[in-house]
């Protein structure tokens, strides 16, 4: 049975965090920490460095806005041109709640699944769910998990590092 | 802050989570939460019955005619959804300040949002002539080769309400996962265990997820924002673009949204202050809370009364004999009662707030929020049937009383959200687990 990691639990968000560092600094390249808050730096201790999520909320929110207008200037002017009042056509001061509307809209909307989709989520399975004291990363403890070592060079490592317990996480 | 944070002392990760986690998991529903429960069931019902009379007899069942064509439900309409502010305005505005004492208060309050922005999003529907054709006024390829008519402020309303609706149950939500998956890891029951897993989605709490779920949720803040302040202004141009008496006014974006806060805030002290007490979350819920929310309130209130007074002068310094006329019915015409109790609610009692001790003391703040609660639906029904009753033409006055279907869908609308509320308290965790962690470990930091 192969593994897909070994993980090791630690009492508190800065033992996790210089472990990370710790991890890292000694040359392993697949290593991913479990906190039940976000921890400031560790996403980078664990080596996160390009966060796409703004830039494509900022993709979405221009396209809806320039397509919201798009959709109000196409319709009352070319689809279904009437005369309202006497406005013109193209009466735009009159096309910018929509168009606000719009730009907040596609902004939310991709900026929430852009975070579920590049977080690889929903995924109901993993792995380290199978570790049964892994349900405590949601609580209070903190974990750390080696992924491109063989399982008795991991533990030797992490046993380095002051954990309260290390499992090997089975597939 | 720390004046806030300081009964957090006591608690560390586990307990802070498990005190809220508990409450959903393993706490009986005892008997004031049941009674509340049968008490809004049996007024939802009401409601439900009243929506299916109303579908089967048609608009003729609320007492609006010429000219009063706008009755209770679009005052309700206004009123729910400017309740729906203070849940995003505590949620966003006060996240980008970095006001940390929201942190207690936001998840609740989002919900509050959630179900008053639902209800008020009901009312216009339910006001139309011929609902089943709502979606007219959304635009969708159709057969008939029609659009939606963009220079019509319903048709921005209707953008504006369904927008604000998503942005905010995504906010929501997208703060609630991990502690949805608290409760997965938590829950005994297997259909407990299997419902919170199924809408955790699989979180796990990894270095990298909650790096993009802050930002993600930092984002949706800044995004929801100006949504906030646009949602009631846009409300507010279904009036203020009318040429009728008392809507026709360009204070009304800025006086709608301050009346929304108004109303919101005095809503969430409704909501907090028997919660804290029945669930005994007073080490989370302080004192200092409601203290900040009796000062919004006040600062709130006073925008409100610059809207009242700028109303009444501004309809003097226009000259216009309609304008004056419609300001001196709305002083001393048949609606007058109404008006005079709305400024003692909302301009005299909130006065109360200069006192610390009254914006310390429990009972005397959630008295004062149910009267400011009342006021703020009195002032949307003034402006919407007291402006309409008397126009240009004597010959076309008329009176607008209401029916008792009227006030059977306005109680019973209340009635459906404290229903909504007392199934969202027993089942989701009303206080953000996983950002109260955070405080707990800032306090412990320092």
């Amino acid at each position: 049975m192969s593994s897909y990691g070994v993980l090791a639990e630690f009492r508190d968000a800065e033992g996790l965090l210089a472990a990370a560092r710790r991890a890292r600094a000694a040359g392993h390249r697949r290593v991913e920490a479990y906190s039940p808050y976000p921890v400031e730096g560790l996403a980078e201790a664990v080596g996160f460095r390009r966060n796409w999520v703004p830039a494509i909320v900022f993709v979405a929110g221009l396209l809806g806005g320039l397509g919201g207008y798009f959709m109000q200037w196409y319709s009352a002017v070319l689809s279904y041109p009437i005369n309202s009042g006497g406005k013109p056509l193209h009466s735009w001061p009159e096309f910018i709640p929509v168009t606000f509307e719009m730009t907040i809209l596609a902004g939310a909307v991709v900026g929430f699944l852009g975070m579920l989709l590049l977080n690889g989520l929903p995924r109901l399975y993993h792995p380290v769910f199978n570790v049964p004291e892994f349900d405590l990363a949601s609580r209070n403890r903190f974990f750390l998990c080696l992924r491109d070592v063989a399982p008795e060079d991991a533990r030797r490592f992490l046993g380095t590092l002051a954990p309260l317990a290390i499992w090997e996480v089975p597939r | 802050m720390s004046d806030v944070a300081a009964p957090l002392r006591r608690w560390s990760y586990a307990s802070v989570g498990d005190k809220i986690a508990d409450i959903v998991l393993t706490r009986p529903a005892r008997w004031p939460w049941l009674a509340g429960f049968a008490a809004s069931f049996a007024g939802t019902l009401a409601l439900f019955g009243a929506i299916a009379w109303l579908f089967i007899k048609g608009v003729g069942i609320f007492g609006i005619n010429i000219p009063v064509a706008w009755g209770f439900a679009i005052a309700n309409f206004v009123w729910w959804i400017g309740i729906g502010h203070a849940g995003t305005f505590i949620s966003a505005i006060l996240l980008l300040l970095r006001q940390k004492w929201r942190t207690s208060i936001n998840r609740f309050a989002e919900a509050m949002t959630l179900f008053a922005a639902g209800i008020a999003g009901l009312f216009p529907i339910l006001h139309l002539g011929r609902p089943w054709f709502f979606y007219w006024l959304a635009p969708y390829p159709n057969v008939m080769e029609l659009w939606p008519q963009w220079r019509s402020a319903l048709v921005w309303d209707i953008f504006a309400i369904s927008t604000y609706l998503i942005v905010s149950l995504l906010f929501w939500y997208a703060g609630l996962i991990p502690d949805l998956a608290t409760l997965r890891d938590r829950a005994t029951s297997r259909v407990k265990q299997l419902l919170y897993g199924l809408f955790a989605l699989g979180w796990r709490g990894e270095a990298r997820h909650w790096a993009r779920h802050e930002s993600a949720y930092l984002l949706l803040a800044g995004l929801a924002t100006p949504l906030v302040v646009s949602v009631h202004s846009v409300v507010s141009l279904d009036f203020a673009i009318c040429i009728v008496p008392g809507y026709h006014s360009t204070i009304f974006p800025p006086y709608f949204v301050a009346g929304a806060l108004f109303s919101g805030f005095a809503m969430v002290l409704t909501l907090a202050i028997p919660m804290r007490h029945f669930f005994g979350l007073e080490d989370f819920i302080t004192l200092r809370h409601l203290e900040n929310s009796a000062k919004v309130l006040l600062a709130c209130g006073w925008v409100v009364a610059y809207g009242y007074f700028i109303e009444t002068f501004t309809a003097w310094y226009s000259g216009d004999p309609y304008e004056i006329a419609m300001a001196q019915d709305r002083l001393t015409g048949f609606y007058a009662p109404a008006y005079w109790f709305l400024l003692a609610c909302n301009v005299l009692v909130p006065q109360l707030f200069w006192w610390r001790r009254a914006r310390r003391s429990v009972w005397l703040l959630f008295a004062i929020s149910i009267v400011v609660n009342l006021g703020m639906w009195t002032e949307r029904a003034v402006i919407v049937i007291q402006s309409m009753h008397r126009d240009f033409m004597p010959s076309s006055w008329g009176l607008f009383i209401p029916t008792v279907w009227d006030w059977t869908i306005l109680l019973g609308s209340i009635a459906f959200f404290a229903f909504l509320f007392l199934l969202f308290l027993r089942f989701l965790p009303a206080i953000s687990i996983s950002e109260m962690r955070e405080l707990v470990h800032e306090e412990k930091a320092q």
